[in-house]
């Protein structure tokens, strides 16, 4: 039994706890929020011992590991609190807001070799897996260029004032729904060495952006633009999307299925044939024992917790999570940022000549 | 207990509201073709055209003016019956990353200033008990099916299993006891995690429940799969509703149904199309294969 402490109850944090909970081989040993309503609430319906302040719990609390999803500015000092105390670590994303203060942490995990991981559950879905496998494998030659998209209907209107609505509290669309995309495609392709053209966009956050967009570009040549919008009420629920070229065709993905078009001179991945291919996740989806909001959610958390019992390789450890942090960064260091421009010269208008009498300029 | 008779095929909504399992392109296809809510209720005429007469549906706010038509003519509709399944998640969801779990309980609470809602709403907060605050819930949702059939309640997916995960106790019971006591209806339950489910439910004392999950041949989406959900239903007897019976579409029709109408613990089978001619398609492979099932 690994014995697991879950600190924030919002969304992500229930849905953890829920599968936590709902895992044979977890010991869920302590709740952790500091909205004493919500606490007690589940204090008196769950059992599960419950805690107001996060270092009383790592102090009272048997435990091995702990869950973090608290706001994101606060992941920095939790996670070393847990890191001191020899504990196991997921943390839900963005890692941190300042990427060396995450680059330490990733340090310290790997020094006291604890198992340690952050929660991009995109690279858990089965249609992603599948991309990351065919990009792998060179499936569609080298890879030139990628469109990494992610829309959805959080902020429809102007609202009141949460963390969510401040970038330094890790609020904004490019914490919370950028993220994703962009850490796709840095687990494709790793961190990209420039952003060029980022515009983090408020549409109707006061303190935060609504919209990104922007470059990424790798020495090799590899561009990836970036396009997420989390005002679009067209979309049911997040929809996050990638679409690559390459020298040897095409790959389109999402949530539910892969699209492939491969050119027939070149090589054909096992279970493939040139022209298009189509997979839904019907078939890319490994199942798991307990099912929440997506296959996703629990095999991360299965991936972790067995990670912790018998080691070996997992996804999303934190030096990858910094990767993605570092990409965040460096679109509020370009925000904004002219890289050409163009002035009109101040010339006198020309005279209208033959042509200009041709377009029927007097 | 009355005992509610549930038809052997049921009509779902997912279809209708941009919901596919398969591809984005065609849940949006879906969504533009039935943005109108006559275009709905078209394909619901249909389908009691040939026979299929209940509407498992969520209590998404279209599904307010579907009841408007149907109770405007009850001549035509009088037989028609709806299983509505609660909370339509998405807007709770959303909620609550706006305004956080209380400022979402009274934005969804009723307003009308009902003596017994503002009672159980305000006990419930003071007292941090659950069981006000999920009957108010549940009457909020069914406030839209007021002067329709509705035999039937379901707790949707989502919530079911949120509340499997975290052990909370009660409230699956207290969810049947007030659909049974104030609705006359039957409680049902869906999830993804049905033998986690019957389990839950036997140790709150909800005796033979109806339950909805997936049930298909290739397994798709059964936590534990098929032999696991059998041997659950034999231990803990249920009336069984098998959804995502086509597993999004990964199993030819025929085949699909067939394996269905094999398994002698499904009750009842849903199944979402958008054309007369698919529902007359599913009507016949269901009468087809249960006939020879019967024969044999």
């Amino acid at each position: 039994m690994i014995r697991v402490g879950v600190v924030g109850m919002g969304k992500m944090g229930l849905s953890h706890l829920s599968v936590l909970g709902a895992h044979p081989g977890v010991e869920v040993t302590g709740i952790c929020d500091n909205a004493k309503y919500v606490l007690d609430v589940l204090g008196k319906y769950t059992g599960f011992a419950t805690f107001t302040d996060y270092e009383r719990m790592l102090a009272a609390a048997p435990l091995d590991a702990v869950l973090i999803a608290t706001p994101s500015a606060a992941h920095g000092p939790m996670v070393r609190a847990a890191l001191n105390r020899g504990l196991h670590v997921f943390c839900e994303k963005p890692f941190c807001l300042d990427p060396a203060e995450g680059a330490a942490l990733a340090a310290m995990a790997d020094a006291k070799r604890l198992v340690c991981q952050v929660g991009y559950h995109n690279r858990f879905i089965g249609a992603f897996r599948e991309v990351k496998r065919l990009i792998d494998a060179n499936a569609i030659g080298r890879v030139t260029h990628v469109l990494a998209e992610a829309y959805g209907a959080v902020v429809t209107k102007p609202k009141g004032a949460s963390w969510r609505t401040q970038r330094a509290q890790g609020g904004g669309c490019l914490y919370d729904y950028a993220a994703h995309p962009i850490n796709l495609v840095t687990w494709l392709f790793g961190a990209p060495q420039a952003v060029a053209g980022a515009a983090l966009v408020p549409v109707f956050s006061a303190e935060t952006d609504d919209q990104v967009y922007g470059t990424l570009r790798w020495d090799g040549g590899l561009t990836a633009q970036v396009s997420v919008d989390w005002t679009d009420t067209s979309v049911r629920k997040m929809t996050t999307r990638l679409t690559l070229w390459g020298t040897g065709g095409r790959l389109y993905a999402d949530r539910q299925e892969i699209q492939l078009f491969l050119r027939d001179d070149g090589p054909i991945p096992d279970g493939y044939t040139p022209g298009w291919n189509v997979r839904y996740t019907t078939e890319l989806s490994d199942p798991v024992d307990f099912y929440l909001r997506g296959e996703e959610y629990s095999a991360q958390i299965d991936g972790w917790i067995a990670a912790i019992a018998a080691g070996g390789a997992r996804e999303n450890d934190f030096a990858s999570a910094v990767e993605t942090d570092r990409t965040l960064e460096m679109f509020i260091l370009n925000d904004g940022a002219v890289e050409a421009s163009f002035r009109a010269p101040a010339v006198a208008a020309p005279k209208p000549g033959l042509v200009g009498k041709l377009m029927g300029r007097r | 207990m009355t005992g509610h008779v549930m038809d052997r095929l049921l009509f779902g909504d997912n279809q209708f509201f941009g919901i596919n399992h398969m591809s984005e392109e065609k849940a949006r296809a879906q969504a533009m073709r039935f943005q109108r809510t006559q275009a709905i209720v078209d394909v619901l005429d249909a389908a009691l055209a040939e026979g299929v007469r209940t509407f498992m549906c969520t209590t998404h706010d279209r599904v307010g003016e579907i009841v408007a038509i149907m109770k405007a003519d009850p001549a035509k509709y009088g037989d028609f019956l709806f299983y509505p399944g609660m909370p339509y998640a998405h807007k709770y969801a959303n909620a609550v990353t706006e305004d956080g779990y209380l400022g979402t309980l009274k934005r969804f609470l009723p307003s009308e200033g009902l003596l017994d809602a503002a009672f159980r709403g305000t006990m419930s907060i003071a007292g941090k008990d659950v069981e006000g605050l999920i009957t108010l819930l549940v009457d909020a949702e069914m406030k839209m099916f007021d002067g329709v059939k509705a035999p039937v309640v379901f707790l949707q997916n989502v919530v079911v299993d949120l509340l499997l995960g975290l052990r909370f106790k009660d409230a699956f019971r207290i969810f049947a006891d007030h659909v049974r006591k104030r609705y006359g209806a039957e409680p049902g339950f869906i999830t993804m995690n049905l033998p986690l489910l019957l389990r839950a439910l036997e140790a709150q004392g909800v005796e033979n429940p109806i339950v909805c999950a997936n049930m298909n041949k290739i397994g798709f989406r059964m936590s534990g799969g098929w032999d696991a959900y059998a041997r659950a239903m034999e231990a803990y007897p249920c009336r069984a509703i098998a959804m995502s019976i086509y597993a999004s579409g990964a199993i030819p029709p025929a085949e699909a149904i067939a394996w269905v109408a094999a398994q002698p613990q499904i009750e009842s089978m849903v199944f979402g199309a958008s054309s007369r001619a698919n529902i007359r398609h599913t009507v016949e492979l269901v009468r087809a294969a249960d006939g020879a099932r019967r024969a044999a």
